[in-house]
């Protein structure tokens, strides 16, 4: 995972509630067996629609979303995940994620940050009168600058620590292979198996 | 201080806890699909892994698998790809897959329980977020994204934090004509799309034991959609005697150890939920969806609500793009919505429960003209079993089709879709724009108004139904 120490980029202010992983990328685009290529099927349905914030010009080169409440609800399609990243983006700002995506999200160096929906309105408002305006999302310091708004934000340590060093979750827990095996010694004989070992 | 059932399996499953960790959860179960699955392979084929613990993991296809001409190769090449992926990666691995085709095939969260593989106390895990299913056998299941699926595979583990209980205690009885369909709806138009988020639920009190294993897993199915990621309900005598004698259940002496633990399994007395919510079952009536997400729903006999009522600026503003999407108007009655299509089935209400419900529905009836009803059973099994008892003539006798099992048309990548602007009355959990295909309309049903609906043309429950039938057979 490629690490996230801080970001500063241009934004979408995407004024939606529950955008469900199905609007992220629809579910067609699944079949794909790779995590790239997802880019042409973010929020496909509503790219239609020419006057959609992603397509209009002054949004392009833009790598931080601004939703509304519960982003990312639905499926646990970790394809959004890798539809955001394959667009260009770094981080999304709402004031509520759905579980399965936020998990995902940081599992893949995609910083996803809470704040409250104050916040989140005093920022689409302010990139919605200026599309130049930059976000500054710092990691380091757990803080979302931008003109005139200061917010900071919460992030357990241990994942912000993972992102911050871009570690893989599977060399860390391999760590502890020895408390593995010990666990699965003393595992109950009444427990399901799929196959006989 | 006592614990919650869930608190109790979370810690029977601890492998490693430390300070300033999240917990490392060991995983009993976990289920394996073409959809979520490819790249966690690929990720385990460039680390130079193999799947730590075979035994413990199962795959079958489901979402892009065609009920109808299931003997002829896939039309969509890409949807063939990716089930051709699953089965050179399960050879490759050495995992057991039921492919199209197989006995045992069907929608994946079917086939857990009716093997019996789900069982009280377990963690089950799967890339798919309506693992929460198999939490009505008072597993702690969750669904999980492709990384997690990877490091599963490898480790037979996940990091994971502790997350909320909440308590959702369902009083008193329901009433005639009110299913466990009916109830979860309530459940998430009452605390929304994003109140179970951080917690896990337990779905508790006198209306919730008296449900069937089926009706169990259709509510737990759907916590996802109130934004919780695991739902649970205690295991009692309904649970073991679902569990007993099935392929993968304890036998014998390990049968007896395994009730006793399975017993232990139930919310302490003096235990404190996070959160609590308390429903009166008698309040509750047959329960459909309007809007484009789970929580937009209300009783039958209400009307499409008017945006301008909603005091919450982002919830009128939702409200507004979902009647402008679903082509409804504030005002209009509910039962007054036509349809085009009534699906019966997915992981929601596609066991052999939900079929008799909707056949004993439709049982001397017909299927409104210009209105055609799907039923896909949700697994190979549940469909030999309602052949056996003779509900695919019921069925097919009524107009509908009789198709094989899959997820068929809950959501878009298989065959089975809605065409733009086709509106469906559907026992599926997802109502979201484009679920079922781009421009489809949704309506989030039992699968006994689902039946109803499709007789009358329009949104109803079996009770707008008049008595006439026509005799079997005639």
């Amino acid at each position: 995972m490629e690490a996230f120490t801080t970001h500063t980029g241009r934004a979408v202010p995407l004024r939606r509630s529950n955008v469900d992983t199905d609007q992220i990328i629809p579910a067609h685009w699944l079949k794909k067996v790779t995590r790239d290529g997802f880019e042409d099927g973010l929020f496909e349905a509503w790219r239609k629609d020419e006057n959609f914030v992603l397509n209009r010009p002054e949004r392009s080169g833009a790598t931080v979303l601004v939703a509304g409440p519960d982003f990312g609800t639905g499926s646990s399609r970790e394809h959004a995940v890798w539809a955001l990243q394959n667009y260009g983006f770094k981080a999304v700002i709402s004031s509520r994620f759905a579980d399965i995506f936020r998990g995902n999200s940081l599992k893949n160096g995609l910083l996803t940050v809470v704040l409250d929906q104050k916040v989140v309105d005093a920022l689409w408002e302010l990139t919605e009168a200026d599309p130049t305006v930059e976000i500054t999302v710092d990691l380091e310091a757990r803080q979302v600058r931008a003109e005139g708004i200061t917010a900071d934000f919460e992030l357990d340590e241990n994942a912000r620590w993972r992102l911050l060093n871009g570690l893989d979750d599977i060399s860390l827990t391999l760590q502890n292979e020895a408390d593995i095996a010990t666990y699965e010694v003393a595992r109950p004989t009444f427990k399901p198996r799929t196959i006989n070992a | 201080m006592g614990r919650t059932l869930a608190e109790k399996v979370w810690d029977d499953h601890v492998v490693r806890r430390a300070d300033g960790e999240p917990d490392l959860l060991f995983i009993d179960l976990h289920l394996l699909h073409e959809v979520t699955s490819p790249q966690a392979f690929d990720g385990l084929r460039q680390a130079g892994r193999r799947v730590r613990r075979l035994d413990l993991t199962i795959a079958t296809e489901d979402h892009n698998t065609p009920t109808l001409d299931i003997d002829k190769p896939i039309a969509d090449p890409v949807s063939r790809a990716q089930l051709e992926t699953l089965r050179k990666n399960c050879a490759e691995f050495g995992v057991r897959l039921h492919p199209l085709g197989d006995v045992e095939q069907g929608v994946v969260h079917v086939v857990g329980p009716q093997l019996g593989l789900t069982q009280p106390g377990t963690t089950v895990v799967c890339g798919d977020s309506h693992t929460s299913t198999h939490g009505a056998f008072g597993a702690l299941a969750f669904g999980i994204g492709t990384s997690q699926v990877e490091h599963v595979l490898a480790t037979q583990t996940l990091p994971m934090a502790r997350p909320r209980t909440m308590a959702i205690t369902i009083d008193g009885e329901l009433p005639d004509g009110v299913t466990a369909k009916d109830l979860i709806l309530a459940i998430i138009a009452r605390i929304g799309t994003g109140g179970g988020q951080g917690y896990i639920l337990e779905y508790r009190g006198p209306a919730i034991e008296k449900l069937s294993m089926e009706a169990r897993m259709t509510i737990c199915n759907m916590s996802i959609e109130a934004g919780a990621r695991a739902g649970m309900i205690a295991p009692d005598e309904t649970t073991f005697d679902y569990l007993k004698g099935r392929d993968h259940a304890p036998q014998g002496e390990d049968w007896d150890a395994a009730v006793a633990y399975w017993k232990t399994l139930r919310t302490d007395d003096d235990a404190v939920f996070d959160a609590e919510v308390v429903i009166d079952a008698a309040e509750l009536a047959p329960f459909v969806t309007w809007g484009t997400n789970p929580g937009q729903g209300a009783p039958l006999s209400a009307n499409v609500p008017d945006p301008a009522s909603y005091e919450d600026a982002s919830e009128r503003n939702a409200a507004e793009k979902a009647l402008e999407y679903m082509g409804l108007t504030a005002g209009q009655p509910l039962r007054e919505i036509n349809v085009d299509t009534v699906f019966v089935g997915s992981c929601t209400n596609g066991r052999i429960e939900d079929l008799r419900n909707a056949a004993a529905i439709l049982d001397g009836r017909k299927v409104a003209r210009g209105v055609r009803m799907l039923v896909v059973p949700g697994s190979v099994r549940v469909a030999l079993q309602a052949v056996e008892e003779g509900l695919d003539k019921v069925f097919t006798a009524a107009g509908a089709e009789w198709r094989h099992a899959g997820c068929s048309m809950c959501l878009g990548m298989n065959p089975d879709q809605l065409a733009p602007g086709e509106r469906s009355a559907s026992t599926s959990n997802r109502n979201f724009e484009g679920r079922q295909g781009k421009g489809g309309r949704t309506h989030l049903v039992s699968p006994q108004v689902a039946a109803a609906t499709a007789v009358l043309g329009h949104l109803a429950s079996p009770a707008d139904l008049s008595d006439a039938r026509t005799p079997a057979g005639v």
